[in-house]
């Protein structure tokens, strides 16, 4: 680990100014991905700036929203009252990640930026565009059963990546419609989770559309409309504190057995939460049932493309789509 | 061996841990622990490449960053005394070479130490280590087992020894393989594996002075640690001390003097300061050994009735291109089932990695997830329950030695397990069970493993006060041989468990074995046995000389000891205590030592312990994950010392098995001859939500031929077998038989 400075700011401000002086600097909130980073010497920031004292700590109920400090550790929201009442989903997928220990480390900021698993990015022998752009893809003629499926390009590049984002609390945002406020040195403004993570395309190194020196300072979700038909399913190698193979958010508004809303998105698969926007189109105003959850998941899967070892996604995925869909209808 | 009844779960409540307590607090005291003045931390720097040479190393920058005291390679190493002088050019080390440390500037794997980081803090040196600059010219490397199999071999070390158990073998009529009524043939392949204990490999090495050493190193044997460091840098064995009191687990990965130990040693002798180097996980990769990548090919061959005629294993194993590392893959096929017609064949394909060692069931867990996933298929070829036809082929004697077994109660094993667990319960046909949308598998398979005792000494000692301190230098990687040997010593002086103290870990204690093969108890605990008899005799004839001693007319045989009082007899009211004694004789203690070792039994019989395991999973057929749901375990391991440790042994194998079954696996980009699975999220092991109930059952009766305390091993057949239980009930469930380990998802959907 390089030597570093570590400074504790005491307002937001103050904590954005000390980031947008010194492009080597970092926030750090509960450190559980930055500080690994650090210690295989992909991540080298010259300065950390603590933002743990930071108020951004609270989750409050907003007019239509619930806004969720981003220093909100992940345990403290998946064992909140109004959380569990009303986002469910949210819950689930907190439960799905990490383990205990991590969890009541981790913030849902920090969560959100917490940087790709790809083997390759981890170990400075091997060549990776996202951590050196323009040395190659390790994992694209590698190891890759972990890997992409959506949002690959068709013809590999020299900037390619096909890793994928391993948040699980991301894809039920998604799924929620989430919305990502941040402050930075032009102020205030809103990212939709739908465009908070990008697709590599030739700047893997960028996994969000962040600029520098940016805070984020809450999420917030808009009141459920799926309190009660909702379910994360996660695919994975073990039964806990694993990464997900495939996993997918399911929220659904359901009226007499008829779909007014449905919501979906799938976590291991790309290099962002990944929408499915055309299956939700798809589901909507149709009668719940698992042949329409099948035609659904295979307008979900239409543009997949899989490498070497990762081609069992393609049909775990659609499975894993419709068992999501089946248990949050309450068909299983 | 009629024991019709389930033995009792614990027929006297265990001792628990004597180190429990220490332990659990953080008391105990690690390698990495030892609290000693003006240390110095080292970093350990590793190629990146798998075959070539350095041809520059930088280390301007470090050497001159904050805190450092040496960058140790190959252009400045104070030299390892035994190691012959390097050859200009440099020479690949012919094949039977143990790995040199900084030697030549030759790389044989990726992830071989190249230099050593030196400084005044642990974070001076990491920095430093960042700042040191090695360039390589490559050569091609082959890592690719599959792609090189061809040139696999048998190795130069079993063609020189004609004796050696590894010569191909041939047993009875090779016609009975293309002549039998019912066929499979099918190929295996285990994975490379990792032991990955918790605690890291740690070393503090220590120049008393110019010829004396001390380490605190974390092995499995601090008297072969002591002979080895004592060879390597020359010095009088008396002038090495090795100590290891706790380990945190190790698997195997301590049973050789690994290179990071040597090259603290080096470091320690450059600075002339202590020296500390811990293993980061990574380096945990490529650094102590592991499970070699195996494929093996089972041929077997049946009469209708499901009587084995003939049985084809050959294994091909993987090892580094500098030594040959041999297990046992394809031993056990001999011995395990009355077939008349058996051949073996082993062979080795050398390849640019690390060496493999030993790692828990070494050879026996992977040939008998071979040998025991193929007789599964052979029951379903012949429609015939698998347990059963195991029974039908149960050998009464050992069929490759054509000895009667010391003892056997595998029998007993299958009768225990299949009722505890509820065999008859399992339909026959695969994907015929189903329980809340999973399908349920039921699966099963024998285990075995050879008996191993090597000469062991070990003192006891009767204080003054009556208490006893028995010493060996054995160790303990996690079993709770402390545990057990006090418990020895204490039945046998009749003194209670809480005066005993026994120490271990330390290579001035008396000779003992390292720890791996199962050996410690049966090699160890009869070395404490005879000890303990020894003295107590001795202390017997004391209190005998004393005047008028009730013990002077006692019969040795009727003598009862409780509580540190002897009687003379089991009725008598009066007694004499050891303290007493020691008294009258003013003697501050009474101490003998003792040698134990196998005699001519072992040519007369044919040692082993047996075991089965059954394993019950459920697999989601949307998804493919696979998910043990209880594992019913049983072993005739002999007389059992101590259940709760024992029970924790067994436990501590099924979930080493349950790994290697459905996780384990180190995977190599053999573009770079590189592991990509380098830490704890890509190497997954089992984690407490992966274990359901296991359950343990011992035979429990002394086999008298092997040793005086008739116990055998229990630590690795406690593995042996558990992955074909399960694989064999992910077949039950699923009708999809994987021959791959690990059962992955991608492998079922
Ligand atoms: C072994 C292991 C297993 C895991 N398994 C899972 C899993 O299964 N599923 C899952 O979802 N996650 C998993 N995680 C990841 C874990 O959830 C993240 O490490 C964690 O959420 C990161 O939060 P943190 O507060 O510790 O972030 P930090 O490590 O402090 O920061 C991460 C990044 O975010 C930046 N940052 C933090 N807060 C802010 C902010 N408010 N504004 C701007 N930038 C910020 C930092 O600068 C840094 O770049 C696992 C982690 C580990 C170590
Ligand atoms: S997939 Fe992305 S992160 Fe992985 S090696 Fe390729 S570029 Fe690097």
């Amino acid at each position: 680990m390089k030597p570093f400075e570590y400074v504790r700011p005491s307002t937001l401000q103050e904590a954005i100014d000390l980031v947008v002086s010194n492009p080597k600097a970092q926030f750090i909130a509960g450190g559980t991905n930055l500080i690994d980073l650090m210690k295989h010497g992909i991540a080298a920031p010259e300065k950390l700036v603590d933002i743990n004292h930071l108020p951004l700590k609270k989750i409050e109920k907003r007019d239509g929203f619930l806004r969720i400090g981003a220093l909100v550790l992940n345990s403290e929201v998946a064992s909140h009252k109004r959380v569990l009442d009303k986002h469910p989903l949210l819950v689930q997928a907190l439960h799905a990640g990490a383990s205990g220990q991590l969890r009541n480390m981790a913030t849902v900021g920090g969560n959100l930026l917490q940087r790709t698993r790809c083997p390759y990015f981890y170990d400075r022998a091997f060549p990776c565009n996202k951590r050196v752009p323009g040395s190659g893809c390790g994992a694209l003629g590698g190891i890759n059963r972990m890997h992409a499926i959506f949002g690959v390009p068709v013809k590999p590049n020299p900037r390619s990546c096909i890793a994928v984002h391993p948040s699980d609390l991301s894809v039920a945002l998604s799924a929620l419609e989430a919305t990502v406020w941040v402050l930075g040195p032009r102020g205030e403004r809103q990212i939709p989770m739908a465009d908070f993570h990008r697709l590599p395309n030739n700047r893997p190194e960028q996994d969000t559309t962040l600029s520098n020196g940016e805070l984020i300072t809450a999420v917030e979700i808009p009141d459920a409309v799926f309190p009660k038909h909702v379910h994360y399913l996660k695919v994975r190698d073990r039964a806990s504190y694993a990464f997900a193979l495939v996993s997918v958010a399911a929220a659904l508004d359901i009226d007499q057995n008829r779909i007014k809303t449905a919501r979906l998105a799938m976590g291991g698969v790309a290099h962002k939460p990944w929408r499915l926007f055309e299956a939700e189109k798809m589901l909507t105003g149709q009668v719940a049932s698992e042949t329409v959850f099948r035609q659904a998941a295979e307008v979900a899967m239409q543009g997949a493309r899989a490498f070497e070892h990762n081609a069992y996604k393609l049909s775990v995925a659609p499975n894993v789509i419709v068992q999501a869909l089946k248990i949050a209808a309450g068909l299983s | 061996m009629a024991n019709t009844q389930l033995p009792p779960a614990d027929p006297e409540p265990s001792l628990n841990r004597v180190d429990g307590r220490l332990k659990v607090t953080g008391a105990a005291t690690y390698s990495a622990e030892y609290p000693i003045d003006n240390l110095a931390h080292a970093v350990l720097i590793t190629s990146t490449i798998a075959k070539g040479r350095i041809t520059t190393i930088n280390a301007k920058p470090a050497e001159a960053a904050p805190g450092v005291l040496a960058v140790i390679s190959h252009r400045n190493t104070p030299g390892v005394p035994a190691y012959p002088p390097v050859k200009q050019p440099a020479e690949r080390a012919p094949v039977g070479t143990a790995f040199r440390v900084f030697y030549d500037e030759l790389i044989y794997f990726s992830g071989q130490p190249v230099a050593l980081v030196v400084a005044q803090t642990l974070e001076q040196a990491q920095q430093a280590a960042s700042l040191v600059e090695i360039d390589y010219q490559t050569e091609t490397h082959q890592t690719d087992f599959v792609a090189n199999r061809s040139k696999a071999a048998i190795a130069a070390n079993v063609q020189r020894n004609k004796t050696s158990p590894f010569q191909d073998y041939d047993r009875g009529d090779p016609d009975a393989m293309p002549s039998a009524e019912v066929k499979m043939e099918a190929t295996y392949t285990i994975p490379t594996q990792h032991h990955q204990p918790l605690e890291p490999h740690a070393i503090i090495a220590v120049w008393e002075a110019d010829d004396k050493l001390t380490v605190y190193d974390k092995n499995q044997g601090v008297k072969s640690a002591q002979g080895n460091l004592a060879q390597a840098f020359k010095l009088p064995r008396e002038n090495v001390k090795v100590n290891a009191q706790f380990i945190g687990g190790a698997f195997g990965s301590g049973i050789r003097v690994w290179p990071h130990t040597v090259a603290a040693v080096l470091a320690a002798k450059q600075v002339r300061r202590p020296v500390k180097l811990v293993l980061g996980r990574e380096l945990m990769f490529t650094s102590v050994g592991y499970r070699p990548f195996t494929e093996q090919k089972i041929a077997m061959g049946a009469t209708k009735t499901g009587i084995l005629t003939a049985i084809r294993h050959e294994g091909i194993g993987q090892t580094s291109a500098y030594e040959e590392h041999l297990e046992r893959t394809i031993l056990a096929t001999r011995a395990m089932y009355a077939c008349l017609n058996v051949s073996t064949r082993y062979r080795l394909l050398n390849l640019d990695v690390n060496t493999p060692t030993w790692m828990r069931g070494p050879g026996d867990a992977t040939g008998m997830f071979a040998l025991e996933s193929a007789l599964d298929e052979l029951a379903f070829a012949l429609q015939l329950d698998p347990l059963e036809l195991r029974l039908r082929n149960h050998a009464d004697a050992d069929p490759e030695r054509n000895l009667p077994w010391s003892a056997k109660s595998l029998k007993e094993c299958y009768r225990m397990g299949s009722e505890q667990f509820g065999w008859k319960n399992r339909k026959p046909e695969p994907r015929s069970m189903q329980v809340d949308g999973m399908l349920v598998g039921y699966g099963m398979a024998s285990s075995l493993y050879g008996f191993h005792r090597h000469p062991s000494k070990a003192k006891a000692m009767m204080q003054a006060d009556g208490s006893v301190v028995v010493q060996s230098a054995t160790m303990d990687i996690g079993p709770g041989t402390g545990t057990a040997m006090t418990q020895i010593a204490a039945r046998i002086l009749g003194v209670s468990p809480q005066k005993v103290r026994f120490d271990l870990g330390d290579s001035s204690l008396p000779d003992a074995p390292g720890q791996n093969g199962s050996a410690t108890i049966p090699s160890v605990g009869s070395a404490v046995h005879d000890a303990c008899k020894a003295l107590k005799n001795k202390l017997l004839i004391l209190g005998a000389s004393m005047p008028g001693s009730i013990l002077s007319s006692a019969w040795p045989d009727e003598i009862v000891i409780r509580n540190g009082r002897i009687y003379p007899t089991a009725e008598s009211r009066s007694s004499v205590s050891y303290t007493d004694i020691l008294k009258y004789h003013k003697l501050p203690q009474v101490e003998m030592t003792e040698e134990s070792k196998s005699g001519p039994e072992r040519d007369q019989y044919s040692m082993y312990s047996f075991g089965c395991h059954f394993v019950e999973v459920q697999v989601s057929p949307v998804t493919g994950e696979v998910r043990v749901k209880r594992v019913v375990t049983c072993a005739d391991v002999g007389k059992i010392i101590n259940y709760k440790t024992a029970r924790s042994q067994s436990i501590g194998g099924v979930v080493g098995g349950i790994g290697m079954a459905l996780m384990e696996e180190s995977v190599m980009d053999h573009r770079y001859g590189r592991y990509v699975t380098s830490d704890f999220a890509s190497y997954h092991i089992p984690v407490h939500a992966d274990i359901p109930q296991i359950e343990v059952f011992f035979v429990d009766q002394p086999d008298v031929h092997v040793n005086p305390i008739g116990a055998k091993g229990l630590g690795e057949i406690a593995i042996v077998g558990v992955a074909a239980a399960v694989a064999n009930a992910v077949f039950h469930a699923t009708g999809k038989r994987v021959r791959e380990l690990p059962i992955t998802v991608d492998k079922l959907v």
